[in-house]
């Protein structure tokens, strides 16, 4: 598993996009933004929680292909499927090679890029609690996306179909998580809901993810 | 003699050509004696006028989008436990009836709120959820057009309706959470003490029995049409192998 791990970060870094674009992609819809919706500050201070989960869950969205069509296309997915490694730590391991070269980096960024936004002081440690929180949910169902559409010629308009409603409960209780902790209000509903929804999708997606990925391998 | 019998397409085919036109006739007789009933022998309500009548359209679809879903929701556990081809059908052939049913209910209830909240649309928790449940059934729907092996796009199609179902429950539960709302809370419950007057109630019930057998005899329809769209698929195959 920690082979695999480590080979599936080595690709991600050395073949490019996967760090870098999900980032650049992160940071240009947050600088889009004020473009929209205009410069006055108050305006943006009440925007920015849930821009900055939105551009985090965009960005998110842009790499879930990746996880598994390369493997698909080269075979290797064949062999992982055929190795002594049940298929549900083979996807377990995709989704957190996943979230470690796009969930964690746009963590870190947030509270970057809240500075832009004008987010409210009170709101910077929620923010990057509930997207460290919530982001990990993103990369698991992402997975399950990647692999019910692994096997189309053009899955990726498709993908986002299927896991873009799968977001919604992901992205209310984060951004409320955010928006709350920057009203100073008490985050904690939110994000125990939150931090449930992680642990029930981590816990129980891996088998539907493997399921599919033996269908779609048959 | 038991109820798997009619997984098989022949005996389906046959026992449902010989249901479909009873089914069709009593969902027409329903929906024409509901729908007069209700239209045009009903008193109007003393603060929302005529514009309650809406509720026969309404109140019917929303209640078919969801069991919709849920007939979905069992067909596909039928496939994945019993691996009978008829059910992977129904739940092919209930999904586009669901869509429409939904926006039936999402469309009248904007032209309902218009009169009476002054807006036709409101982010409401119960608005909300449904338009969460037409993404769901288009993406069920995209998923099975794109997969063209059908035994496949079967089982694809089923895992995402049972892990789609777990995630429209949780929609509906964190979008109430998320905002309050115009929409009022159930008043057809049987427990409530608050209910719809019976003036209104008993043609509500017609329309909603009219709408229930409308469902059953589209989906006998679909499937059966479905069933005969993959022989004719099978005969042309076979042919342009000999």
């Amino acid at each position: 598993m920690i082979a695999l791990l480590r080979r599936d970060l080595a690709l991600a870094v050395r073949a490019g996009g996967g760090f870098g674009l999900g980032l650049a992609f992160f940071l240009i819809v947050v600088v889009l933004v004020p473009f929209g919706v205009g410069p006055e500050t108050p305006l943006l201070t009440a925007i920015a929680p849930g821009v900055l989960w939105l551009g985090a869950l965009l960005a998110c969205l842009l790499s879930l292909d990746r996880i598994l069509a390369l493997d698909w296309e080269d075979g290797s997915l064949d062999l992982m499927a055929t190795s002594p490694l049940p298929l549900e730590g083979v996807v377990t391991i995709k989704a957190l090679a996943h979230w470690v070269t796009t969930g964690l980096p746009l963590v870190l960024a947030a509270p970057v890029l809240g500075v832009l936004l004008n987010l409210p002081g009170p709101g910077y440690p929620w923010l990057t609690l509930s997207l460290a929180l919530g982001t990990p949910a993103l990369s698991v169902l992402g997975t399950f996306g990647a692999a019910l559409t692994v096997g189309l010629k053009r899955g990726g308009l498709l993908l986002s179909l299927l896991v873009l409603p799968l977001y919604v409960p992901t992205l209310i209780f984060g951004a409320e998580v955010a928006r709350r902790g920057a009203a100073g209000l008490d985050p904690m509903t939110p994000l125990l809901m939150l931090a449930g929804i992680t642990c029930g999708t981590i816990a129980l997606l891996p088998f539907a993810s493997a399921a599919v990925l033996r269908m779609n391998l048959r | 003699m038991s109820l798997w019998e009619y997984a098989n397409p022949k005996k389906f085919l046959a026992l449902s050509g010989k249901v479909l036109p009873w089914v069709s006739g009593l969902a027409l007789a329903c929906l024409v004696i509901g729908l007069v009933w209700g239209f045009f022998f009903t008193p109007e309500d003393y603060r929302q006028g005529a514009t309650v009548k809406i509720i026969y359209l309404h109140v019917p679809a929303a209640l078919m989008a969801i069991n919709s879903w849920l007939m979905m929701l069992v067909a596909s556990l039928i496939w994945i436990v019993r691996r009978h081809h008829v059910s992977a059908l129904a739940a092919k052939a209930a999904a586009p009836v669901g869509m429409v049913m939904t926006v039936i209910a999402l469309v009248t209830g904007a032209i309902w709120g218009q009169p009476m909240w002054g807006t036709w649309w409101a982010w409401d928790p119960r608005l909300t959820s449904f338009l969460i449940l037409f993404l769901f059934y288009l993406g069920y729907m995209a998923l099975w057009d794109a997969i063209e092996n059908p035994d496949t796009a079967a089982d694809l199609t089923s895992i995402l309706c049972l892990v789609g179902s777990v995630f429209a429950v949780l929609s509906r539960y964190a979008v109430l959470f998320w905002n309050q709302g115009l929409h009022q809370g159930a008043s057809l419950s049987m427990d409530a003490e608050e209910n719809v007057a019976d003036v209104f109630w008993y043609p509500l019930l017609v329309c909603m029995a009219g709408f229930v057998l409308l469902f059953l005899a589209l989906v006998l329809l679909r499937t059966r049409t479905e069933i005969r769209a993959r022989r004719i698929k099978a005969i042309l195959a076979r042919e342009r192998a000999a």
